[in-house]
């Protein structure tokens, strides 16, 4: 990204007297959907709270809550710190942090790593996503007793995330009851919940890969540089250091990676270990709580 | 085409639907697999994954990516999943077909540009088929194609495609829809997705799947209508009141005079509030806002804006509605319920019960009529505990549908058909219950009008006055069009063509007119009219009646009017078979102030049009739209 200013304006569209025919772009289309979520999450709920992984998806929706909020984010900001970070995504974490003047919470799963010295050298990518990532997560859920969490998930990421909605339930145990999802449409969603649940409000559910790379081209939102290719390798989908691993890639620019995934047919997600550690890990994963 | 014209091409979401085991993961599966959408090693992985468990690969199983789902063969909850052909992106809509998910289909549905309903040739029309294409009216959906699956199990017989299509073709007639297309298929061989299979079925020579898709149109915007601007929230991050929602019709600009309902205060708007957004003085239907109001005024989430003097929301508390209920428990007349509409939020209760129907036969459903359980459709009038504001559905989508939310989760939905308006007389409207001119016209939106137009036969009135009526009813405008030639066939077809007789035939046309014009209609006659006298009495009428008269007088020489001679009448008069034909044996008396003269021969037929229009509108002020153009 060239960083010599933040953002620039929307498509510009004709006059209104010559609107007849306008119909708002593709891209224009998704941040109005998603600031209309964002904005009814925040009217609905007295606590969220909006983790962010600094990610790609994560800065754009950070991106679309300052848009949301007339350049305010008026609730914190959450990372779960897993303590295997990729040092230039802490560098980034801690600019951001100064540069969009957020509340952050950085968050630890202490009792795990360093009671029980759950770690990637000792334990599987399964359990130590669910315990320093899904774990931790509901510490701070407890601590803080936040009942609505802005997610950054996307439909087309994996299919457990596809059948997903847009404000969807988890129980007071933190789970996804995916069998028995409330109905949701006309932009009416679930906001009323019991104590101790909360809410994933998931507001670029229906954003894709590509839409969040010209989304990020045409508003000139950072992210750190990982995603691009250095030394014919680029991360395209970022994780914890030891389970996460670059893909063969010379895309050394946004038009670039967007040339990239036109073309390519492997899975954003194929990178991380994760997912694919046993069959259906994603599906037990998400039902226990992780994003 | 290129990468980026693909992408910026608004996306068409498709909905799947139909009954349990006619196909439709098959389809879907099919399509992704054809389009070559699924992700490297997707298919090989499922493959082997089939093989593993000892069954044989099936197209379903690309979709089906959950264990319960391979377990029970069945679609579980609602999938979206991107794919694009040639000509644009898509985003497929799976919407399970057994019985006791159908909030998932609504869930996926509501929000589809169009819809494919598949149907098994050697099955036919299903208790589902039909639901399904209920739910689907309800929710509004018109673009249809019918998919004929398993076309290889009938041996790809053209009777047995047309017997379905017959059957089906009637159902959708009696529900109010039509289906664009139908077309059979094998979504199991691939026949007529992607690949023309006029081999095995040379009979059909129509679209496969992928072509019909292609040809339909995503949902319109609704800039044109009348403005619904629904406050969902307000932020005061600092000493400022900001007001955010959504423009769910018409534009917004910073000027405009809001009118938030219900309440009906007023103020202006004083700016956009964006963040990082475009520097416009205007937002369109579809765009998330923020606005503040040059007065502080008490605005709250609910509240719905339209334009000061315009066309604005009904307000009521008695509705009636068509609903559905998705509720796991039953609903009795009288139990106390959320409705939402749009970002309002009120207790309310279903007061009575009209009608419960059968969706899959359309029926009468048999039985207690004070509840409704799980899957019920039925027409029935709901009380809201205060007023709401609301559109019926078929002036807005937006603001003529529902949701009913019981024990915290949505349990129905429903289009408004309208206020169930003697009780609202009965129950709130004090003692006058009179409809007074200012409150037609604040709910037309403009004052009701009589535009005279006067002239020489073959001058052009009806060509005008036709093109202004199209116009003014395209703005939204409320207007109607009294042709001379066809009231004589009618009202007046007593009369003659005597000086007496004209005169009467003018007397009771400017009272027709006047009458329309009273209940806020712009009535447009095309009179010859060719006596002072007789048009006077008609601006007298009108002036009686309080409506503004505007006399048009189309001035158009006679010569050029005999030449264009559009009936011939100016032949038949000089050979003296029409008798006191006005301009050859009987006189025209030219208006000696009309409000505007119009001269056709000088000027195109739209030159003529926009200059009436902006006659009429500069007339009547407090009218809906400031800036018509033409």
């Amino acid at each position: 990204m060239n960083g010599n200013s933040l953002g620039k304006p929307q498509t510009d569209m004709e006059t209104p007297d010559d609107a007849a025919d306008v119909a708002l772009s593709h891209l224009d289309s998704l941040e109005n959907q998603s600031i209309y979520i964002l904005r009814e999450a925040y009217h609905a709920f007295s606590n969220l709270c909006m983790p962010w992984s600094m990610g790609k998806d994560s800065n754009v929706l950070l991106w679309l809550a300052k848009k949301a909020f007339c350049g305010h984010i008026p609730f914190p900001v959450l990372h779960i710190d897993t303590t295997y970070e990729f040092p230039e995504m802490l560098e980034f974490r801690d600019w951001a942090t100064r540069e969009y003047n957020l509340d952050l919470i950085v968050k630890i799963n202490e009792e795990a790593r360093y009671g029980r010295g759950v770690s990637y050298e000792t334990h599987d990518p399964v359990t130590v996503t669910h315990e320093l990532k899904s774990v931790a997560l509901q510490q701070v859920l407890a601590e803080r007793k936040f009942d609505a969490l802005i997610t950054g998930i996307r439909r087309d990421e994996d299919s457990t995330r596809a059948k997903e909605r847009y404000f969807s339930p988890r129980s007071a145990q933190y789970e996804w009851d995916y069998r028995d999802q409330p109905p949701e449409f006309w932009g009416q969603f679930t906001t009323d919940i019991l104590p101790g649940e909360h809410i994933r409000v998931q507001a670029i559910l229906d954003w894709t890969e590509v839409d969040i790379w010209r989304y990020i081209q045409r508003e000139n939102i950072p992210i750190p540089q990982m995603y691009f290719a250095r030394n014919g390798k680029r991360f395209r989908s970022l994780g914890c250091m030891p389970i996460t691993h670059p893909v063969d890639s010379d895309a050394a620019t946004i038009d670039d990676i967007i040339a990239e995934l036109e073309t390519t047919r492997v899975p954003e997600r194929a990178g991380r270990a994760q997912d694919h550690h046993e069959r259906n890990a994603m599906q037990k994963l998400r039902a226990k709580g992780f994003m | 085409m290129s990468v980026v014209e693909m992408s910026e091409a608004p996306k068409l979401r498709i909905v799947v639907v139909g009954h349990v085991d006619h196909g439709k993961s098959t389809l879907i599966g099919r399509i992704f697999y054809d389009t070559d959408s699924l992700p490297e090693g997707k298919v090989e992985a499922i493959k082997k994954a089939s093989a593993l468990e000892g069954m044989e690969f099936e197209y379903a199983f690309l979709l089906d990516a959950l264990l319960e789902e391979q377990a029970q063969n069945i679609t579980i909850d609602t999938t979206q999943i991107p794919f694009r052909t040639e000509k644009r992106g898509y985003v497929l809509i799976d919407a399970p077909g057994h019985r006791e998910f159908l909030k998932n289909m609504v869930t996926g549905a509501a929000s589809a540009d169009a819809a494919i309903l598949l149907v098994a040739a050697n099955e036919g029309v299903r208790e589902q088929s039909r639901r399904h294409s209920y739910l689907l009216r309800l929710l509004g959906l018109r673009q249809i194609v019918v998919a004929v699956n398993k076309m290889d199990l009938v041996d790809y017989s053209e009777a047995a495609f047309e017997a379905v299509k017959t059957e089906y073709t009637d159902f959708l007639t009696q529900i109010g829809l039509t289906a664009q297309q139908f077309i059979p298929i094998s979504a199991r061989e691939g026949d007529n997705i992607a690949r023309q299979a006029s081999d095995k079925m040379p009979w059909y020579d129509g679209p496969t799947i992928l072509q019909r898709l292609d040809q339909f149109a995503p949902a319109a915007l609704v800039t044109h209508q009348p403005l619904r601007f629904p406050v969902q929230d307000i932020f005061r991050f600092d000493a400022r009141r900001i007001i955010a929602g959504r423009v769910e019709s018409g534009t917004l600009r910073i000027g405009d005079r809001l009118r938030f309902s219900p309440g009906g205060r007023e103020s202006r708007v004083a700016s956009f509030e964006r963040w990082q957004g475009p520097a416009r003085d205007y937002a369109l239907a579809g765009e998330s806002v923020a606005i503040t109001l040059e007065e502080q005024l008490f605005v709250e989430r609910g509240q719905i804006a339209s334009l000061s003097g315009a066309s604005m929301p009904t307000v009521a508390h008695r509705l009636r509605v068509n609903l559905f209920w998705m509720g796991p428990e039953t609903v009795k007349v009288g139990d106390k319920l959320r409705l939402r509409l749009a970002t309002q939020e009120v207790g309310c209760r279903i007061a009575t019960i009209e009608r419960r129907i059968d969706a899959s036969t359309l029926a009468d459903a048999d039985g207690d009529t004070t509840e409704l359980a799980r899957h019920d459709v039925a027409e029935a009038i709901i009380e809201t505990d205060k007023p709401i504001a609301f559109d019926t559905h078929d002036i807005s989508e937006a603001l003529g549908r529902f949701v009913l939310v019981l024990n915290r989760r949505v349990a129905g939905g429903g289009i408004l058909t309208g206020a169930d308006i003697l009780a609202e007389d009965r129950n709130i409207v004090p003692a006058d219950s009179r409809v007074s001119r200012q409150e037609r016209e604040r709910r037309n939106g403009h004052k009701g009008a009589v535009v005279w137009l006067t002239g020489l036969s073959g001058s052009g009135k009806s060509t005008l006055a036709s093109a202004v009526n199209r116009t003014l009813f395209d703005h939204g405008i409320s207007a109607t069009f009294l042709d001379g030639d066809n009231l004589r066939h009618g009202l007046n077809a007593d009369l003659g063509f005597s000086q007496e007789d004209r005169s009467e035939n003018i007397r009771r046309a400017a009272h027709v007119a006047a009458l329309f014009a009273e209940s806020g209609v712009i009535a447009l006659t095309a009179f010859i009219s060719p006596y002072r006298n007789d048009r006077q009495n008609a601006r007298a009428i009108a002036l009686q009646a309080d409506v503004p008269f505007i006399e048009i007088f189309v001035d158009t020489p006679l010569e050029v009017c005999e030449s264009r001679d559009p009936k011939g009448l100016y032949k038949k008069a000089r050979a003296g078979e029409i008798p006191q034909f006005t301009g050859i044996d009987a006189p025209y008396e030219t208006p000696e102030a009309p409000e505007v003269t119009i001269r056709t021969a000088e000027q195109s037929q739209e030159e003529s049009v926009a200059t009436l229009v902006q006659e009429i509108r500069e007339r009547l002020s407090n009218s809906r739209y400031e800036d018509w153009s033409v």
